[in-house]
């Protein structure tokens, strides 16, 4: 199983290689990171059973134990959200082959796109602070490269915000790793657990604060999300999907790993200051989608406003509030992806993504019509659809804790989402079609078509969110396990320093 | 020696952050490059007093030796940098030879939700001296 753990990472960039050396054979690349993002999957899968029935995976990396060697560490809340976030990266990867232009895909689109899934595998993976730093650059160089890949006078711009920032956050994290080591002399996660609590309480403060700050800038937390919808809608729209779905939401993770297992904050009150980030997240972000016209911008504002979701759980710091955002992490990353596949799907058949420009979409393609509703349900957080099931639990967690303002604006801010919802649906799909539209595609009264395999592809993610609200509950217990691992790191730490025989030593509390 | 390295550290983040500041792309990623360097100071600060090579024979490491770990991260972060900021100096260039102008420009988007008329003003529609006429009636500041 721990050498399994490393093919995550390894055959997504070996399939980078390959696909390299098949440079120019668009049959061949195709093949290669259909096939080794499929593998990636099933081995994710396998790993999920093994740590639900044995617990902690530990893969030490050359053999070299930790807290010497890197090690890969696999608990509850990373393989559950790493297994999530692979089924969608390859449905965006069949969407791609679909939409992208030949000549785009031509462009080293399946090396990047394989180099951005061993970074995501690897960020979740890792068990050492700069390994993580490595990871993100894995993940974040393949991002810039596939952002800019058409190098047209629109995409260049935001290209560059984009890279500035990240380059920005990375140095912060660069001068975090500094400080932490400065400090405690160790790099590797479960030994820090220990390390940090011993340092003075001032300086904890300082190093968690830090690091929030750094993950806050990728995850697009307020007041640091900024970037976010200035860059995202401006790349193709199976590569905004990507982006949506999976660098925020690994932002998340490292905010919820580091403040858990290295700083334990677990178990004392809940931290008035991360709660309030989480509020204002989720209001700046749904007040900027309402504002918003294009389909690409409301969404890109629906990721902030999401974000605040999760942090909400994570101020918490109880198991229920823990879980409730494994869970809604769990069913952002496909419901926030779908959602941008179809307005890509929009896009492609109408040539605009502009509300005010496209209408009576229902009545043509009544296909992207009920995809679209399913998804934006979902965000929304309507029964029976997965994002119900997440905000229930945080909900539920908020009144535990006898946090009710939050709790109130989290509720408000759920009628705002399925409000700027309900525009995207009135402004493109109902209504009569546009008199005069302005793209050739969009004229007349027939139906429109969207190539099958990005309409396909499209389905598949759709299927998948739909399939994580019919599995809520067990799901849901999967979470609570994640949670309390995070909440008492003690079979974390155990694991990964404990002893040679991983597989006995780490029993999942 | 930790004094000095510590000031030249706290300078580069200084004059770095200055730089950042700056509406001229050039000296954004000129910017960028030394607040790197000074986190890479850092780094090898991290490791705590300089001593002799870490070179371990039959009998362990020598005495006083330097801590190897953060030389290493240090080499893997300058790494790092060097190639994001070698894809950064390209996009520049490819910036550059698109609007020939080195200036960050405003976000249309911002400009046009700024004029109030985002239901009816379109992408094409809009001329950017229009835009800029447009958003000194709301703040002479900004037009200027």
């Amino acid at each position: 199983m721990t050498n399994l753990l490393a093919a995550t990472v390894f055959l997504p960039i070996a399939g980078a290689a390959l696909c390299l050396l098949a440079h120019g054979r668009s049959i061949v690349q195709r093949v290669i990171s259909l096939g080794t993002v499929v593998a990636a999957l099933l081995v994710s899968v396998g790993v999920v059973a093994a740590v639900h029935n044995d617990g902690v995976v530990v893969a030490a990396l050359g053999g070299w134990p930790a807290p010497y060697g890197i090690v890969l560490v696999a608990d509850m809340f990373s393989v559950l959200l790493l297994a999530v976030s692979l089924a969608t990266v390859l449905g965006v990867l069949v969407f791609a082959i679909g939409q992208l232009e030949h000549e785009v895909e031509q462009r080293f689109f399946h090396p990047l796109y394989l180099v951005l899934t061993a970074g995501v595998s690897a960020s979740f993976l890792t068990g050492d602070l700069f390994n993580l730093f490595v990871a993100f650059e894995m993940m974040l160089i393949a991002s810039y490269v596939l952002l800019a890949l058409g190098g047209r006078s629109d995409s260049v711009r935001p290209a560059m915000t984009y890279v500035v920032v990240n380059l920005l956050a990375s140095t912060f994290f660069i001068t975090a790793v500094a400080l932490v080591y400065a400090a405690t002399g160790s790099v590797n996660m479960a030994d820090l657990a220990g390390r940090i609590a011993d340092l003075p309480m001032g300086l904890q403060v300082a190093l968690s604060l830090l690091l929030l700050v750094v993950f806050g800038i990728k995850a697009a937390m307020f007041p640091l999300f900024f970037w976010l919808p200035d860059s995202y809608p401006t790349a193709p729209t199976a590569i905004t999907a990507v982006f949506a779905g999976l660098l925020t939401k690994i932002g998340v993770y490292a905010i919820i790993r580091t403040q858990t297992v290295l700083f334990g904050w677990g178990g004392d009150a809940p931290d008035p200051l991360v709660l309030f980030l989480a509020g204002a997240t989720m209001v700046v972000g749904v007040l900027g989608a309402v504002a918003q016209d294009d389909v690409k911008r409301i969404l890109s504002f629906h990721i902030v406003s999401q974000i605040g979701y999760m942090i909400f759980g994570l101020g918490l710091y109880t198991v229920a509030g823990l879980a409730g955002a494994t869970l809604f992490l769990v069913h952002q990353i496909p419901v926030k992806t779908s959602l941008f596949l179809v307005g890509g799907l929009v896009e492609k058949m109408t040539g605009t993504g502009q509300l005010s420009r496209v209408g009576g979409l229902a009545r043509r393609t009544p296909v992207t019509a009920v995809l679209f509703m399913l998804g934006a349900l979902s965000l929304a957080g309507l029964p029976p659809f997965s994002g119900f099931f997440g905000k229930l639990a945080l909900v539920q967690a908020g009144l535990e804790a006898e946090r009710f303002l939050i709790v109130g604006v989290s509720l408000a801010v759920s009628i705002l989402t399925l409000f700027s919802m309900t525009k995207i649906w009135a402004g493109a799909f109902w209504g009569l079609p546009e008199e005069d539209p302005p793209f050739e595609q969009a004229r007349g009264e027939g139906p429109l078509q969207a190539p099958r395999l990005m309409t396909g592809a499209t389905i598949g993610v759709i299927a998948l969110t739909l399939g994580i609200g019919l599995s809520a509950e067990p799901l849901w217990n999967l979470s609570v396990e994640a949670a309390q691992g995070l909440v008492d790191t003690s079979g974390y730490v155990e694991a990964v320093l404990g002893t040679e025989d991983v597989a006995t030593a780490g029993s999942a509390p | 020696m930790t004094i000095a390295l510590a000031l030249v550290a706290a300078t580069l983040y200084a004059v770095g952050t200055y730089l950042l500041l700056q509406r001229t792309l050039t000296r954004i990623v000129i910017g960028l490059a030394l607040i790197g360097h000074g986190a890479n100071v850092l780094l090898l600060m991290g490791g705590g007093l300089p001593g002799v090579p870490p070179l371990t024979g039959p009998d362990g490491p020598p005495a006083g030796a330097a801590d190897p770990l953060p030389q290493a991260l240090a080499l893997t972060a300058i790494v790092i940098t060097f190639g994001i900021m070698a894809f950064l100096l390209a996009l520049a260039y490819r910036s550059w030879t698109i609007t020939h102008d080195d200036e960050v420009e405003d976000d249309v988007e911002d400009r046009r939700l700024a004029t109030g008329s985002a239901r009816t003003v379109h992408d094409e529609d809009l001329d950017p001296a229009d835009l800029i006429e447009a958003a000194g009636r709301g703040d002479p500041e900004v037009g200027s």
